[in-house]
């Protein structure tokens, strides 16, 4: 099959997926089997293209020639294969474990759910091979709208509540500034196309471009750049396949890949680090890293405390985009899949302990280890990738973002990235503890035990692919350096 | 055949509308509406493609030349409104079958179809003629015609919105009236285009200066520029469903576009822009307009009043793109004339399913329609975010066009404020959205379901255009920009 053809099937097959997931309606095995078909395909097609661009392939595929000069259109690239085969690979991930949740919790409206998650994904792919600015933009306000309906699944005050702010904080962001900033690159540059290098020919005054910047660093929301993180926590309303995949990974994933992609595609890394424009834009990132990991440490509501966690980790793929060098944007791309494969299997973890124990804050948890002791380990595991220890994934994308930081003559920046290791160990290894060694408030046996088996097969895969990407890095670097035409 | 067109175009639906009064009886009149309504667009379309080219028709009615006879001219820009009036009406009567049935006493139906082909009639007249006087005459058989279909209201408020109407209108339509008579009394001719040829000599006559203040002010009332708006909110929601959703699409849009042709064609640009500060004045009046209608819509009980609140909102953002005075912001202002149609006629056609279904249009009749007439909800939260602007909806384009020509402007904290009121329409439109989906009917509330198949279709048709249009821009864009560059090529 052609790459062009790959290209097109990659938004083209999930939404096909949603179709018999509807049609299924009343029989609830079949289209849980047409959600896993459908991420399966989607994977293999995401593999297939990504084993073409790596060979040097660049397809790219018109949609519709939308405004004058400005088409929606899809393009791959090294950067967008990365993100396209984690969403991807870990929708199937989700989708197994979202069999067990979803039935082990008796949720209503099933169908409703596995539809539009099936359309969020097909935006995802948008995101991730979006050809020029202006598709980037139209795909990311697709998958906030998307979304929508999964946040509020629950329909209740709290519910609906979450939604207005999750809404609120994406849309208004995105229109305010994201759109703003779109219109003035094709203003200044007379183009909206991603170019490896960046788009301005004549470049503009430093104060300009860093205004520009500004627009994007903050008007991308789903990035969670503070102080427009607030959808975030908002949005753990969520059953927690939706916190898991979405807000783990797809939707704060689109958000700081569209970061990256917009400082290497559009302004040019060049530009940037010979301008300075984007120093004051590590201090936005360093501070977000820093406060949102304090007010994780205060969280006793598990999901909140991953959300704040999130909202953290984001910060460092904004970091590293941010200085403007070739590991930077390597480190940033690392740490977009590393960062992925720990926090979804912590948010499982979370989920697999609702649906066995109905806990969800951390105080609850004592002894819990007990009862749950592969559901506690593998968040163990989770845990320690976050933190950035080996031999987890989580250690080789921050040694290469940690090179970044040495490239860019920025001791400062080191040092935030190890206050913020130790403060991710100060509020994700107490949870440890609590859970293995203390001992449980009412005596007696255990009132419940492990999670069902979907959802501890959906958490070893992706345990596995947290050790994989320590013990195999080789091929996930040399995609992601791929980008910066290898290093 | 075809060469009689611009006549026909008018002269059809003005000799249907007595013999809807002579065939009275049954269908009939509906039918004749019709098929009147569908060969007019026929014959928009086909004078649209003939110019499509940048060319002009003249046609001499009864064969009396210019200036001595009426002269219609047709451009691409007011082809491009006939086909958006035409059109409208097209969708919207296959929707008023069951719709009129359902509103209007049977015993006046008949009167209900001849009043709309005089209004169909009045506003294609107003933008196909070539002529300053002749444009009266099409005002006032349009402002007519649509005060009767107001009142006709099942509301009793809607007799008082008709009246406040009436008497809005007319103001309007006189001081356009007084400022054609001072411009023909110092140039002796009404011809559009000899008048462009004898003003510019007189831009300094006070006389001239008057007329344009009369006729600008005549102009802005008909068109509910903020704020000369206060008879639009009552008007569009007492009329019956298909009243609104046709003149909500068209009526408002029409004056708009005189409002173009007499500033870059009679009078030029250079005077409007240069010795008038009509540039000041609209930009001060529009942003005025889009922030106070739009924070007001948010805080309406009655769906149809938010939605006529944001028409007021919306003219708002045509006429800002008016006020820049460049080709893109007038792109912008066509592009969001064709656009907004579709969308607010969508919308329109939604509160008709509303009245037919459920009878009413408040926010809290919403509850638990999400589920019950998912349909109809769907066309809404599509229709709504085209409103607000989401890409991939029509709204999105003309958003794009109107902050890219403020940037080029350099009116940075136009563009800004453009963005920054998209804001309000969400809060305005996800009021009802969440009503619909999450709150839970009342315990008495009456078994609801979808409207018949004649009232969703159109109403579809019109919420997939705003999808269409969002995507495949080609067809507004182009036809909007070809008109645009040709009125400021011909005001300079």
């Amino acid at each position: 099959m052609t790459p062009e053809a790959l290209l097109l099937l990659a938004l083209i097959v999930p939404l096909a997926g949603a179709v018999p997931i509807v049609l299924l309606d009343r029989a609830p095995n079949l289209r849980e089997a047409a959600t896993l078909i459908t991420a399966v395909l989607l994977f293999l097609v995401n593999i297939a293209l990504a084993s073409d661009v790596l060979g040097g392939a660049r397809p790219e595929f018109v949609l519709s020639s939308f405004i004058p000069g400005a088409p929606i259109m899809l393009g791959a690239e090294p950067l967008g294969v990365i993100f396209g085969l984690i969403a991807s690979g870990l929708w199937i991930v989700t989708s197994v474990y979202s069999i067990g949740y979803m039935r082990g919790k008796k949720e209503a409206n099933q169908t409703r759910f596995y539809t539009f998650f099936a359309i969020a994904l097909a935006s995802t792919m948008g995101v991730a091979y979006a050809g020029n600015l202006i598709s980037l933009f139209v795909f990311y306000e697709a998958l906030s709208l998307s979304t929508y309906p999964l946040v509020t699944h629950h329909g209740n005050e709290e519910a609906r509540r979450g939604g207005r702010t999750y809404l609120g904080v994406l849309l208004s962001t995105s229109i305010a500034f994201f759109l703003f900033g779109v219109l003035w690159v094709w203003h200044e540059a007379g183009t909206v196309a991603f170019m490896a290098g960046g788009v301005f020919s004549a470049p503009p005054d430093t104060g300009i471009i860093a205004a520009m910047l500004a627009l994007f660093v903050f008007g991308i929301g789903k990035a969670g750049v503070m102080p427009f993180h607030r959808w975030l926590p908002a949005a753990m309303v969520a059953p927690t396949p939706v916190s898991a995949l979405l807000h783990a990974v797809a939707v704060v994933k689109a958000g700081v890949f569209s970061v990256v992609k917009v400082t290497y595609y559009t302004f040019g890394i060049d530009l940037l680090s010979s301008t300075g424009a984007s120093e004051v834009f590590l201090w936005v990132a360093a501070a977000t890293i820093v406060i949102a990991s304090i007010i994780a440490l205060r969280q006793d509501n598990l999901k909140r405390r991953l959300a704040y966690s999130t909202v953290s980790q984001l910060s460092y793929i904004v970091l590293a985009a941010m200085l403007a060098n070739s590991a930077g944007i390597v480190g940033g791309a690392l740490h977009i899949a590393s960062h992925a494969f720990g926090k979804i299997t912590l948010f499982f973890c979370a989920g697999a302990i609702y649906v066995a124990s109905s806990k969800t804050t951390v105080s609850q948890l004592k002894g819990i280890g007990r009862a749950m002791p592969w559901t506690m380990t593998f968040f163990t595991i989770g845990a320690i990738s976050i933190i950035g220890l080996p031999p987890t994934a989580g250690f080789v994308s921050k040694w290469y973002i940690l090179q970044g930081v040495i490239d860019a003559g920025q001791p400062a920046m080191a040092g935030v990235l190890i206050v913020s290791t130790l403060l991710s160990a100060a509020y994700l290894l107490p949870i440890v503890y609590t859970a293995f060694f203390q001992a449980p408030e009412a005596s007696g046996a255990p009132t419940h035990g492990e999670a069902p088996l979907s959802i501890l097969l959906a958490l070893g895969a992706a345990v596995a692919l947290t050790f994989l990407m320590f013990f195999f890095a080789q091929p996930a670097i040399e995609i992601a350096a791929q980008i910066v035409g290898g290093v | 055949m075809i060469a009689q067109f611009p006549a026909l175009q008018v002269v059809l639906p003005l000799i249907a509308a007595p013999l809807c009064i002579v065939l009275r009886r049954g269908a009939l009149p509906w039918f004749i509406t019709l098929v009147v309504s569908w060969a007019a667009l026929a014959m928009a379309g086909t004078l649209l493609d003939q110019v499509a080219d940048g060319s002009q028709i003249s046609y001499a009615l009864g064969g009396w030349m210019a200036p001595l006879g009426i002269e219609y001219r047709v451009d691409t820009l007011n082809a491009f409104m006939l086909v958006i009036v035409a059109g409208t009406s097209s969708i919207v009567l296959p929707f008023a079958y069951r719709s009129v049935i359902r509103e209007i006493p049977e015993d006046r139906h008949y009167l209900f179809y001849g009043g709309y082909l005089l209004m169909l009639t009045g506003l294609l007249g107003m933008a196909i003629t070539g002529d300053a006087f002749n444009v009266f005459v099409f005002i006032e058989i349009s402002s007519l015609s649509s005060y009767a279909m107001i009142a006709m209201g099942r509301d009793r408020r809607a007799l008082s919105a008709a009246f406040t109407y009436l008497v809005m209108g007319t103001v309007g339509a006189t001081f356009f009236l007084i400022g054609v008579g001072l411009i023909y009394a110092v140039t002796g001719t009404l011809n559009m285009a000899d008048l462009a040829q004898r003003l510019p000599p007189l831009y300094e006559s006070r006389a001239v200066l008057a007329a344009f203040a009369f006729i600008s002010a005549g102009l802005l009332l008909k068109l509910a520029l903020f704020p000369l708006h206060l008879w639009l909110p009552n008007a569009y929601t007492y009329a019956p469903s298909v009243v609104t959703a046709f003149l909500a699409a068209t009526a408002t849009k029409v004056a708009i576009y005189l409002l173009l042709r007499f500033g870059y064609t009679v009078f030029g640009a250079d005077f409007v822009f240069d010795i008038v500060p009509a540039s000041e004045v609209l930009l001060a009046l529009a942003i005025a307009g889009t922030v106070i209608a739009s924070t007001v819509a948010i805080f309406q009980a009655d769906v149809k009043r938010l939605l006529a609140y944001s028409s007021v909102a919306q003219i708002g953002y045509i006429i800002l793109g008016v006020s820049y005075a460049n080709v893109t912001g007038l792109t912008a202002s066509l592009v969001h004339i064709f656009n907004h149609a579709v969308t607010k006629g969508a919308l329109f056609l939604v509160m008709g399913c509303m009245a037919y279904a459920v009878g009413a249009c408040r926010v809290e009749s919403f509850a638990g329609l999400g589920k019950r007439m998912p349909m109809t909800m769907a066309a809404f939260v599509i229709g709504g975010l085209s409103l607000i602007g989401v890409p991939l909806t029509a709204g999105f384009v003309s958003k794009w066009y109107l902050v890219l020509g403020a940037i080029e402007r350099g009116w940075w904290p136009v563009a800004i404020l453009v963005l920054a009121t998209s804001l309000l329409a969400v809060a305005y439109v996800w009021r009802v959205v969440e009503v619909a989906y999450f709150r839970d009917p009342p315990a008495d509330a009456p078994e609801v379901s979808d409207p018949p198949l004649s009232l969703i279709v159109p109403t579809w048709v019109l919420t997939g255009a705003c999808v269409y249009f969002g995507i495949e821009t080609s067809l507004p864009v182009g036809f909007a920009e070809q008109a645009a560059q040709l009125l400021m090529g011909g005001g300079s």
